[in-house]
């Protein structure tokens, strides 16, 4: 029996009203892949990954999540994914530990104490975890997320700007923490993010959208070489602002 | 992991005591929480009760009626607080902006539910036992004395309080916090109809079908017959539960579509205004 892959997108259509956010995307990840979701405010990568996760409805097109139709068969497979984002919170009055523990148990997670205190230990939250959530500082805060996130061991996980709004040193921190667990799981992985360095250090493949369509897709290095730059955020704005297709027609 | 199932009407009794657990742990975290479930009741029940008290000195009537106005206060406060209750604790998601992580969880929305039902109760009780306790002691009006008809009031008050609060929810997740408003003032679109404080036949002729049509309605009516011409109305308690039924299911039915509603427009990533 064939395996499918963790993420399949198939003309992924998505109009709200009359204004299309996704329009005819295609795209399939490897299993244990880390791709990085890129594109400016109103690319489309929130509406591609509310619709992965089962949030959104497609107007047209399908989305498989391992092996799963989103979101008519989302039972299926809510259990082996999570997903992680700073503009979605965790209850602010409840302490870090009943709210892993309250995520604990809808994912149905087993010996729920232990792992709690094994992911405190990894996030550094050992001490946090009879404190608010709502009395961290952002980057406990997004080590809290990031501890919902993985309560369940996901296969498949979905970060939306991870390290949005935090200090160097905290990002570094979660990003090698992000790294750790995809090698330790093999855990396939979908980043939307606006920041390069995050891109270009964790993703295997990049992804580039705007205005609801893929731009680019590749690996960063091969990114770099087809559009004579440097770093992936030069490529990020020529693609932006639309240099890319400029360069090639003069070639 | 548990076994894996795919029906959106599977039931794990875990993932609904899950979302029991998160409501208890927000009660218990916050005394203004504990505080407003006990305020308001405890204002209207001391309003009307010293009302009652004047009137019951004035009128014939009203001296054989003693108890309809304290009796009404409370029964109107279970169908209101328990729909409060509901929509309460549905809506700290909302204000939490927690409810993309729900919805992208295992837990089913029936489970969602049953589980803001629980909490209803568990509200209603904290806000109201000791209410109703306080009328016994200020007005010697003792709600329990009502024995088993009491039970018939609450179970049909509940499920109507119940009916409401899914809808309103749905309503909630569909439109944002910009219908939040409903939560708060729907209710009060029965406090006419269902004729809380007066009975059917003082509506105009035109307007007593629709109250008919009201399950609550029955609720009241019945209180007033227990209580005036010592009479329980079983008849009465039997088409409120069919109506009801045919309430609950509708509310659950709506929350359905609109919750898929919400996922064709996106909102359930929004979740705010």
């Amino acid at each position: 029996m064939p395996v499918s892959p963790p993420i399949a997108v198939d003309r992924l259509v998505k109009i709200y009203k009359t204004i299309p956010a996704v329009d005819g995307i295609s795209f399939e990840l490897a299993p244990g892949s880390v791709t990085g979701l890129l594109g400016g405010n109103g690319a489309g990568k929130t509406t591609t990954i509310a619709t992965i996760m089962g949030l959104t409805t497609p107007t047209s097109g399908r989305v498989t999540v391992l092996g799963a139709d989103m979101p008519r068969q989302r039972y299926r497979v809510l259990q082996r994914m999570n997903f992680e984002s700073p503009y979605v919170a965790m209850p602010m009055r409840l302490t870090v530990r009943q709210n892993l523990t309250v995520f604990g148990m809808l994912y149905g997670v087993p010996d729920l104490a232990q792992r709690i205190e094994e992911l405190a230990g990894q996030l550094d939250l050992t001490d946090l975890l009879d404190r608010q959530t709502g009395r961290l500082s952002d980057g406990q805060k997004t080590r809290v997320s990031l501890a919902k996130a993985l309560i369940n061991s996901p296969e498949l996980l979905l970060l939306d700007e991870p390290t949005a709004s935090l200090d160097p040193d905290t990002a570094d921190w979660i990003r090698a923490h992000i790294e750790n667990y995809r090698r330790a799981r093999n855990a396939t992985m979908l980043i939307a993010s606006h920041n390069m360095n995050e891109v270009e250090r964790l993703c295997e493949r990049v992804i580039i959208m705007k205005r609801g369509r893929i731009e680019d897709d590749d690996t960063p290095a091969r990114l770099l070489a087809r559009y004579g730059r440097q770093t992936l955020e030069e490529v990020f704005l020529d693609v932006a602002r639309g240099r890319g297709i400029e360069r090639e027609a003069a070639q | 992991m548990t076994a894996r199932t795919e029906s959106a009407f599977d039931y794990s009794p875990r993932r609904a005591a899950a979302m029991m657990l998160r409501y208890w742990y927000l009660l218990r975290s916050s005394w203004p929480r504990l505080l407003d479930l006990v305020y308001w009741p405890t204002v209207q029940m001391i309003t009307w009760g010293f009302l009652q008290y004047y009137i019951m000195q004035n009128a014939g009537f009203f001296a054989r009626a003693g108890g309809t106005f304290i009796g009404a206060v409370l029964l109107w406060d279970i169908l209101f607080r328990g729909q409060l209750g509901f929509s309460v604790s549905f809506m700290e998601e909302m204000w939490a902006r927690n409810i993309a992580n729900l919805m992208m969880s295992p837990l089913r929305p029936l489970e969602f539910i049953s589980a803001l039902m629980v909490m209803s109760i568990v509200r209603l009780a904290i806000g109201v036992i000791p209410v109703t306790l306080l009328a016994l002691a200020f007005f010697g009006f003792n709600l329990y004395g009502l024995g088993f008809a009491l039970v018939a009031f609450f179970i049909n008050l509940m499920l109507t309080s119940w009916a409401v609060g899914v809808f309103v929810s749905g309503l909630v997740l569909r439109n944002g916090l910009g219908a939040e408003n409903l939560a708060w003032s729907i209710m009060f679109l029965f406090l006419p109809l269902t004729c809380v404080y007066y009975p059917v036949t003082t509506l105009p002729v035109w307007l007593q079908p629709v109250a008919w049509m009201l399950p609550p309605t029955y609720v009241f009516e019945g209180m007033r017959t227990l209580l005036i011409q010592n009479v329980f109305r079983p008849d009465l308690m039997i088409d409120a539960l069919l109506l009801n039924a045919v309430f609950f299911a509708a509310g659950v039915f709506a929350f359905l579509k609109l919750l898929q509603s919400a996922r064709r427009h996106g909102s359930l990533m929004q979740a705010g205004e």
